[in-house]
C-alpha cells in the first residue's frame, strides 16, 4: 500500500535521511516520516525545516531536495532528501554524500554548518 | 621510363584530379530547424511569433546553441552567484524538449552518487554560458521520461566525459537500445499505447500487454481535426532564420 509520488514535503511524507548520522542510518521497521512543517503553508520546499519522527523520536530536519519540480534551472531529485538537524541548526551527521542544490547557499547564515559538511553540489 | 615496352613514346597520363568535398554544400543540404521555432497551432497573431523569432535569432548570434535531439548527452555551464568559481557545470542526457519560442526548455538527467537529479534548463536564458554536446545519439523515442523508472545504470553518465569526436556532418546515429525497467509500480503506465514507447524491453507477462492494448485508440491517427501540417511553415521559417543568421 505505497502511496503515489508525493511531490513537495508535507505532513506524513516518508523522507530519506541523507547524512551519515546513526539515527538516520540504523534500520527500523518504519520509515522516517514528517510530522510538522515549520512554514506558513504546510508544504515544505528546499531549505525549509521540518519535524521528523524517526525510531520513535522527534527530530528536526532540513529539506535538501524533493521530487516536485521547482523553478527552472534548479535541480529536481528522485527522492525527498532530508538532513537531520538540532534545534540550534547544527547538523547531527558529519558527512553528506548526496548532491545538494546551490540555492541553499543563499541562506548561508543559517545553514553554514550543513553546507560545510556537504561534499557534492549540483 | 619515357619509352614503353613497345618502343613508342608513352602517352601522357594527366595526374588524377583531386576530389573536392564541398563541406558547405553538405551542410546546406542538411537542414535542422530547432523545434521551438515552429509556432504552436492556435489563433494568436503571427506578429508575436515573428518578434519572438527575432529575439531568438539575436540570442543565437551571440551564443551558439548547438543542434541537439532527445537522447544526446550535454554539458551545460550556468552562471551561479552561489557556486564557487561562479560557474556550475552539469552533465546529463536530454530527456525532453518542451516549450515554444523564448521559453523553450530541455531537461537533463543524470545519476550522481546513487541519487537521480534532473534539471530543466531554458535554452534562451542569459545565465547559460556554454552548451557542449558530448555525445550525439538519437533514441527511438521523443520523450525519455521512462528513464526515471528504468534501472539507474541507464541514466548514469560520467561527469568528466570527454566529447566524442564525430567526423560526419551527415547523419545523427540512432541508438536502438532497449531499456530494462525497475519492477512495477512505475510513475506512469508506460506499456499503454498512449505513450507509444519503443525503447523499453517489457518483461511483463503477455496477459498484461494484451490488457494494455485495451486502451488503444487506433482512430486517433486518422483524425483530421488533430492534423497540424508544419512542412510549409517550416520552409518559410527556415528561410527566414538562415538568412538572418548569415548576416
Amino acid at each position: 500500500s505505497i502511496t503515489g509520488a508525493c511531490q513537495a514535503i508535507q505532513k506524513l511524507t516518508r523522507v530519506r535521511v541523507v547524512d551519515n548520522s546513526a539515527l538516520g542510518n540504523t534500520p527500523y521497521h518504519r520509515p522516517p516520516k514528517c510530522i510538522h512543517v515549520y512554514n506558513k503553508t504546510g508544504v515544505g520546499k528546499v531549505g525549509d525545516k521540518i519535524l521528523l519522527a524517526i525510531k520513535g523520536e522527534k527530530k528536526k530536519a532540513l529539506i535538501v531536495g524533493h521530487k516536485m519540480p521547482g523553478p527552472h534551472m534548479t535541480p529536481r531529485f528522485d527522492s525527498n532528501n532530508v538532513v537531520l538537524i538540532e534545534d540550534n541548526g547544527n547538523p547531527i551527521g558529519t558527512r553528506i554524500k548526496t548532491p545538494i542544490p546551490y540555492i541553499l547557499r543563499r541562506r548561508e547564515g543559517e545553514f553554514s554548518k550543513v553546507l560545510a559538511i556537504a561534499r557534492n553540489f549540483v | 621510363c619515357r619509352t614503353s615496352s613497345d618502343g613508342e613514346p608513352a602517352k601522357f597520363q594527366p595526374p588524377p584530379k583531386p576530389v573536392i568535398i564541398d563541406r558547405q554544400k553538405q551542410r546546406e543540404e542538411r537542414r535542422f530547424l530547432s523545434p521551438e521555432f515552429i509556432p504552436p497551432r492556435g489563433r494568436t497573431d503571427p506578429l508575436k511569433f515573428y518578434i519572438e523569432r527575432k529575439d531568438m535569432i539575436q540570442r543565437r548570434k551571440v551564443f551558439n546553441i548547438p543542434e541537439f535531439y532527445v537522447g544526446h548527452i550535454l554539458a551545460v555551464t550556468t552562471a551561479d552567484p552561489y557556486a564557487n568559481e561562479k560557474a556550475n557545470r552539469f552533465v546529463g542526457i536530454c530527456i525532453q524538449r518542451g516549450g515554444k519560442g523564448l521559453g523553450a526548455t530541455f531537461i537533463l538527467r543524470n545519476v550522481i552518487e546513487d541519487q537521480g537529479v534532473e534539471i530543466c534548463y531554458e535554452l534562451y536564458n542569459p545565465r547559460i554560458q556554454a552548451i557542449e554536446v558530448l555525445k550525439l545519439e538519437k533514441r527511438l523515442d521523443d520523450n525519455l521520461m521512462y528513464l526515471r523508472d528504468a534501472l539507474p545504470e541507464y541514466s548514469t553518465f560520467d561527469v568528466n566525459m570527454k566529447p566524442v569526436f564525430r567526423l560526419d556532418h551527415e547523419e545523427v546515429p540512432v541508438n536502438k537500445l532497449q531499456v530494462r525497467m525497475k519492477p512495477k509500480p512505475w510513475s506512469k503506465r508506460w506499456e499503454r499505447p498512449k505513450y507509444n514507447i519503443k525503447g523499453i524491453k517489457f518483461e511483463l507477462p503477455e496477459k498484461k500487454m494484451k490488457e494494455a492494448q485495451k486502451w488503444n485508440k487506433p482512430w486517433l491517427e486518422f483524425d483530421m481535426m488533430r492534423e497540424y501540417d508544419t512542412s510549409k511553415i517550416e520552409e518559410k521559417i527556415w528561410k527566414e532564420v538562415s538568412e538572418e543568421l548569415k548576416k
